[in-house]
């Protein structure tokens, strides 16, 4: 008894003991769990037989928890990670908090300039870039062409709100589980608000004047809540409010829906004839705007890769960072997996690419919505703030996901537009003042 | 007439006790489904019960894709080093407050309760921070610590309730014959607690395998255990429910068999002394 009992105290102390590290540079790669990031860890041989002394570790997370995982880090310098994949949300905070190394002189055949200079800007702080874009997307109009045909519309090269009512009017067939507009209900600031957001955006409207005051009272916000909610209740499919990107998108795939506002990355997921039931009958149009309006939303969103100032193996990092988005790793893509499965959104010489052009038909509809993007003035009006569908303040994550709460559950039907927006602008105005606006 | 009752009663009992346990082990028994499923048929609507083309492909995708062996490791490492750990605080800590009592034990054991009451998060900066400077991040000893501590107060107060079902006197005896304390716990008191310390054991072993709080937040690459592995194949943008579930009963599977081969003991000893 004796024995045993020692022998079994003394298991865990040799179990947590066992194992320890090698002796190469490792480094620690933090990622999400999405296609293309999943296919660059299948590509690290290549990797390895170019750089043999250096080991990459991958942790990789969900997006959520992945945040959540590396800002906790970050901020308290627990220097985890030596290269962390971040959105263009956390950049420039973090680079003006000085978590971030910069990233220059990423080598000669880097080619720095042939970075999309829309996605290139929004990682820029003060001229110098912080982190560079692996994958970028930003938003577009995916419709059914065989429902629109049967609606007898045709579809405009900017449509505008108004058409977007008509066209989920005539194409909604409840009956046979079709439903005109899909969109996202559900809560969150990089759910529902980063649609309405940049929804908002394109009927004039901003979240913040310059004086820092929420705007949730002004008539662009009425009228985006009151079209958003119209659209939803009465076109849209039940149980919308807790629908996001991946709930829309499976809807699409069955055939449920006849048009679809969200990521452009959704296109290449809706053309996959081994995924979607209705590869061959989509088309993608601009995202709406407002009727004479040229704003279509500022949707800009990109996942890149940072190095944070608390790493000691620097040279490593950057080493691995270079690999993974320079032109030789779109190459190294283009030759194992096809051309179509090169990360998008990156690089301006991937869209002058006849062979990419031709295998990717949603290809220059992704470039023209990214190229639209202005994250410097996402709003027709003046505004304090850059971002997109998001408002680039470390605040916003909080003061998002509140009124994201507020606008699905009207959605639900359990508040009023104006109430919600009552609700919202309160909410808004007591943590702006609580985080020390104006500043 | 009364034997029928019984039989009619007992047939009620037996269908609403089946009917409970599948409602229960339904979302589990999904999982199971969808992970051999392609991902167009896991969002299929209306979703297929057996009728679709069942595949292994999700399980060889995620064993190329993540070291599963590594993680369950880890999960295995964790789960039972925090249980022991704890037990060996707990039983000492049990046995006087059963046995010994003070005027403020029963205070003692709620305030230790307490501190199960506040939410995980509300504590994750300064057990970070803690974390970081004594070298714990990303370790197996750090988890190991932090799950003993989350659990403790568990372990203890479920102890406490199998020893008070144990006379006193025995331990007098005991005693009376020369035991000194450390006998008195180790030959007397532990062999006769050892259903309730099994069940306690067995629980908390299940408790620290699903805990996902901390093993996510203080973990990167060498101490992650299962959970780690199971949010690896969540995704936001971009459908992997076919992936995910089966990570996910890859992940539980372990866990489940034990469950299942150590149900007698669990029950047993979650009953213990329960009706007297």
């Amino acid at each position: 008894m004796t024995v045993t009992f020692r022998a079994l105290l003394g298991v865990p102390l040799v179990l947590a003991l066992a194992g320890t590290a090698s002796a190469e540079t490792t480094i620690t790669v933090a990622t999400v769990n999405n296609g293309d990031m999943i296919r660059m860890q299948r590509l690290m041989p290549d990797f390895y037989a170019k750089h043999p002394d250096i080991k990459v570790n991958w942790v990789t997370l969900e997006e959520n928890v992945l945040r959540q995982r590396v800002t906790t880090d970050i901020a308290s310098k627990g220097g985890q990670y030596d290269v962390l994949t971040i959105g263009n949300y956390e950049v420039p905070i973090w680079a003006k908090q000085n978590w971030l190394m910069p990233l220059d002189n990423l080598g000669a055949d880097y080619d720095q300039a042939d970075l999309l200079p829309q996605v290139a800007e929004g990682l820029t702080v003060d001229g110098k870039l912080y982190a560079v874009p692996f994958y970028a997307e930003s938003s577009m109009l995916m419709y059914r062409t065989d429902l629109l045909e049967k609606a007898g519309l045709k579809m405009p090269e900017n449509p505008d709100w108004a058409f977007i009512t008509e066209a989920a009017a005539k194409m909604t067939d409840k009956k046979d589980g079709v439903y005109g507009i899909c969109l996202r209900g559900k809560a969150g600031w990089g759910e529902n608000m980063a649609f309405i957001t940049s929804m908002n955006n394109s009927m004039g409207g901003r979240w913040f004047d310059m004086q820092w005051k929420p705007q949730f009272d002004s008539p662009e916000w009425k009228k985006t809540l009151e079209t958003y909610l119209e659209l939803m209740t009465k076109y849209g499919p039940p149980g919308a409010s807790s629908n996001g990107f991946n709930e829309n998108l499976a809807l699409f795939q069955t055939g449920k829906c006849g048009m679809w506002i969200d990521a452009t990355v959704a296109a290449s997921f809706i053309s996959d004839p081994k995924e979607s039931k209705v590869a061959d009958k989509v088309g993608f149009a601009p995202a709406p705007v407002r009727k004479g309006g040229e704003n279509h939303g500022n949707w800009l969103w990109s996942w890149n890769l940072a190095i944070p100032a608390t790493t000691s193996k620097a040279d490593a990092a950057k080493t691995f960072v270079a690999w993974a988005t320079s032109p030789a790793y779109t190459e190294l893509v283009a030759q194992k997996d096809g051309i179509a499965n090169v990360p998008p959104g990156t690089r301006t010489s991937l869209y002058k690419n006849p062979e990419y052009l031709k295998v990717a038909p949603f290809a220059k509809m992704t470039l023209t919505a990214i190229q639209s993007a202005n994250t410097q003035h996402p709003s027709d009006q003046d505004v304090p703030y850059t971002g997109g569908q998001f408002v680039a303040i470390p605040e916003f994550q909080a003061i998002g996901t509140a009124v994201g709460q507020q606008f699905s559950a009207a959605l639900a039907g359990r508040a009023s537009a104006a109430q919600a927006l009552g609700a919202a602008q309160a909410v808004t105005t007591r943590e702006m003042q609580r985080a020390g606006y104006p500043k | 007439m009364a034997r029928e009752a019984t039989k009619g009663r007992k047939a009620v009992l037996t269908v609403v006790a089946w009917g409970i346990g599948l409602l229960i082990f339904f979302p589990i028994l999904w999982t199971v489904i969808t992970s051999f499923k392609t991902e167009a048929e896991a969002i299929a609507s209306p979703p297929a019960f057996v009728d679709f083309h069942w595949t292994l492909e999700n399980y060889t995708t995620v064993n190329q894709r993540s070291d599963y062996l590594l993680h369950f490791w880890n999960s295995v490492v964790i789960s039972i080093g925090s249980t022991l750990a704890g037990l060996v605080i707990a039983v000492p800590a049990a046995w006087s407050m059963a046995f010994v009592p003070g005027r403020r034990t029963k205070d003692l054991l709620m305030w230790m309760l307490s501190t199960k009451m506040l939410p995980a998060v509300g504590v994750l900066v300064p057990i970070y921070l803690l974390a970081r400077d004594t070298g714990l991040l990303d370790s197996r000893i750090g988890l190991v610590i932090v799950l003993t501590m989350v659990n403790l107060p568990i372990i203890v107060w479920m102890l406490y309730t199998y020893f008070k079902e144990i006379p006193g006197e025995i331990l007098e005896a005991a005693r009376m014959d020369g035991a000194t304390l450390s006998s008195e716990i180790l030959y007397v008191l532990t062999p006769m607690a050892v259903p309730g310390i099994a069940s306690t054991l067995l629980l908390n072993v299940i408790l620290a395998w699903n805990e996902s709080f901390w093993t996510l937040n203080l973990t990167a690459a060498n101490a992650a255990p299962l959970t780690a592995f199971i949010a690896s194949y969540s995704s936001p943008e971009g459908l992997f429910y076919a992936k995910l579930s089966a990570a996910s009963t890859m992940a539980i599977a372990p866990i489940m068999i034990l469950g299942w081969f150590s149900q007698k003991q669990l029950v047993r000893g979650l009953t213990f002394g329960a009706v007297k």
